[in-house]
């Protein structure tokens, strides 16, 4: 265990990157889902279309295939390179919050589409009779309500997306995964390094259940069902 | 009940037939295959290049059933530790730190270490001049801080747990900003993309990109032997295995003498590398 | 096109084999999972507070811990931890753990984390009725379970069990770092190899949209058929 205190100081940098990677990647995600959600709910075949295919793809593909398009394959493009994207497409940083943001966006996506989706008809059915436009309708029931429904589900998916960002280490990213794996391949000693880097991802896991435990108290006296 | 038994007999069974005991007197010989013209992998799948050529012939000599076992770069130590293979040949240097994990059999073959950039970089071409990180004299020690100053704040890449990243991490070449690659591919990928200002590796793994992909990097600045190079590349073999260490030394003095090492060099790298 | 040719010049036949690498691990990984969850469904649902403790700590880790990490745990470890307990029982020998087991044994170890929630909650929402009419009926507990529970849990699981099996199919990936080829590792070689990194992991993420499409449409055909209600 000496071994580990001893890295304290590089873990904390990763742990660092870790949470950073994960909250810019879920902030991104969040608008990114509710977007293509509302696209979804469109009249418009073609607008509904292309929510539909964007989770489809990402959601069907695994995230490691996604970051290597991104990251190695866009690179390879030199109308890329030579455009402002690349400002943005050369740091590995950036490339992997777009990866990740749109993978859980495609996620988030399909969790407030369900949620909507779950919204009692007879809800709607009251706000219609009152003279509700649709436009209001959706804004101020459908929109709240669904989204209260998704909370439990959206917790699942931060803690999917918190281990998900484990795969910038592959993109000469040094996270958590990334010093636990360098620490590793320099002292051979992977069970140590195991119970240790993981006790702080657990950790996280644990601030994130009680966080979404935490926003689903408070946001229960809207509609209690 | 019955087929209960049935069930997890055949899956113990099945964990036996996984495990499989894999001990025989064929030699399993690790190697990475992304390390071209050291190893590689063609379009077949098939495991190619200086080392695997090698290996073969010393195992003729040494009058031994061969085979060669692929695996990564960063899991190549552990992996010999464990018995997954009883040699490594890898393009691995011979250094002091690795020297108190594992034992090396004489060197086979020499590689020097060169920074390449992208063509129409800014930092100049190659000096001529080679660096022997064990005698240093004042010119030496001038191209050194020359290099320095080009490279001060630069992002550098090189393959991860590598001679080039000691050489980086140990201050003689300054402040400079370290990436680390899986593999010397990625490496070239990016150097060639230009997310990286250079890279650090072989000479001949960036002359053989060259050739592949078209004449795209240049190498520069002097090119590096000794100190944190360590001397040569050899076998790698674990601490235990004295025989097997005998064995290859004698095979590689054996194939030195029958200028065997000399005609692969030169077939693979172009020039005679051997040692 | 002429990138995958079949044969020596092209990396079609390569990546075919891969595509059929990713599927067998993928099933071996899953029913691995299986079968960890017969073991911790009945540790979880345990009135003995250790076992709960065990069976909870299982999920929480598996679940809770990036699978890339886990996957290192095994890919450097795996082989010594087998050798430590095989030296218990006086075997000395090397022991060799290869990439498709280490690989298919940690994603087996997530997917059954995973597996073990899905049955839990469908044995939970069955309800304690059943058992105590078994009871009254006297029939065998085990009997009881296999005839009669067994059937309904799994129709109930049915659709969660195949986000688990996209979950896993998907996590196989990962084991590329472990010098498995399957179809990331085998893209990954074809993109170094080539510099033509675009090409094939386009072509990766096509064919796991293909497998994952497909198993999408099984699932959801065995839902169909057992769905009586």
């Amino acid at each position: 265990m000496n071994l580990m205190i001893e890295k304290i100081p590089e873990l904390l940098n990763a742990t660092i990157l870790t949470i950073q990677l994960t909250l810019f990647s879920l902030i991104v995600g969040i608008f990114l889902g509710l977007f293509f959600a509302i696209l979804r709910l469109n009249k418009n075949k073609v607008v509904s279309g292309f929510s539909y295919y964007y989770s489809f793809i990402f959601r069907g593909t695994p995230l490691l295939v996604q970051l290597f398009i991104i990251y190695f394959g866009l690179a390879q493009l030199e109308f890329i390179r030579e455009s402002f994207l690349w400002t943005v497409l050369k740091k590995p940083f950036w490339c992997a919050i777009i990866a990740f943001a749109l993978n859980t966006g495609a996620y988030t996506a399909e969790i407030f589409r369900s949620g909507f989706e779950k919204v009692d008809k007879q809800l709607i059915d009251a706000a219609k009779s009152l003279g509700m436009s649709k436009y209001n309708t959706f804004y101020k029931i459908i929109l709240p309500v669904g989204l209260k429904r998704s909370i439990p589900a959206y917790g699942n998916e931060m803690i999917l997306m918190l281990k998900g960002t484990s795969l910038a280490s592959t993109v000469t990213l040094i996270d958590l995964t990334g010093a636990a794996k360098y620490i590793i391949s320099t002292h051979f000693n992977p069970v140590e390094v195991f119970i240790f880097t993981g006790s702080i991802y657990l950790f996280f896991t644990f601030l994130i259940h009680n966080f979404i435990k935490f926003i689903e108290k408070k946001t229960n006296y809207i509609y209690k069902t | 009940m019955r087929m209960l038994n049935k069930t997890l007999i055949s899956f113990i069974a099945l964990f036996f037939l996984l495990i499989g005991n894999s001990y025989s007197d064929n030699i399993k010989i690790g190697t990475e295959g992304a390390y071209p013209p050291w190893n590689a992998k063609d379009a077949s799948g098939k495991l190619i290049g200086f080392e695997v050529d090698l290996a073969f012939e010393l195992c003729k000599i040494m009058g031994h059933s061969c085979s060669i076992v692929e695996q990564d770069w960063d899991g190549m130590i552990p992996a010999l530790q464990s018995g997954k293979f009883d040699a490594i040949m890898a393009g691995m240097s011979i250094t002091d730190e690795r020297k108190k994990k594992i034992n090396f059999s004489q060197g086979y073959a020499d590689e020097v270490a060169s920074f390449a950039v992208v063509k129409g970089s800014k930092i100049k071409p190659r000096t001529v001049k080679s660096i022997n990180l064990n005698e240093i004299d004042s010119a030496d020690q001038k191209t050194l801080d020359a290099l320095k100053k080009a490279f001060e704040g630069k992002i550098i890449g090189v393959q991860t747990g590598t001679i080039h990243q000691n050489f980086l991490k140990s201050g003689q070449i300054g402040k400079v900003n370290v990436w680390t690659y899986k593999t010397q591919d990625e490496v070239n990928l990016d150097l060639a993309a230009g997310r990286i200002d250079a890279a650090l590796a072989a000479a001949v793994a960036f002359e053989d990109y060259n050739s592949k992909a078209g004449n795209v990097l240049n190498l520069v600045g002097p090119t590096f032997s000794g100190g944190t190079f360590g001397s040569g590349v050899g076998v790698g073999i674990r601490k235990n295995d004295s025989q097997l260490l005998n064995d290859f030394n004698s095979s590689i003095d054996t194939a030195r003498k029958k200028g065997i090492i000399k005609k692969l060099a030169i077939k693979h790298f172009g020039f005679d590398a051997s040692m | 096109m002429e990138l995958l040719i079949f044969g020596d010049k092209g990396w079609g036949d390569e990546l075919f084999y891969a595509t059929l690498m990713t599927i067998s691990v993928a099933i071996t990984a899953f029913l691995i999972g299986f079968f960890f969850a017969f073991i911790f469904v009945p540790v979880k649902l345990s009135k003995n507070k250790i076992l709960k403790f065990i069976g909870n700590t299982y999920t929480t880790v598996f679940r809770g811990v990036p699978e890339l990490l886990i996957i290192y745990l095994f890919f450097f470890g795996g082989s010594g931890a087998v050798m430590y307990v095989a030296k218990i029982f006086g075997y000395n020998e090397y022991i060799e753990i290869n990439a498709f087991l280490t690989g298919a044994l940690s994603i087996g170890l997530i997917s059954g984390a995973y597996s073990t929630e899905v049955f839990r909650g469908a044995i939970l929402s069955i309800g304690s009725g059943q058992f105590e009419g078994a009871k009254s009926l006297g029939l065998k507990k085990i009997t009881y379970f296999i005839y009669v529970i067994l059937p309904q849990v799994l129709r109930l699981a049915i659709p969660n069990l195949g986000n688990v099996w996209q979950i896993t199919l998907k996590d196989t990936a990962l084991i590329s770092v472990t010098g498995l080829v399957e179809i990331m590792r085998q893209s990954y070689i074809a993109a170094g190899s080539t510099r033509n990194p675009l090409f094939f992991y386009i072509f990766a993420a096509v064919i796991y949209l293909i497998l994952t499409t497909f198993s999408l449409k099984f699932f959801n055909k065995l839902e169909r058929k057992y769905n009586f209600s």
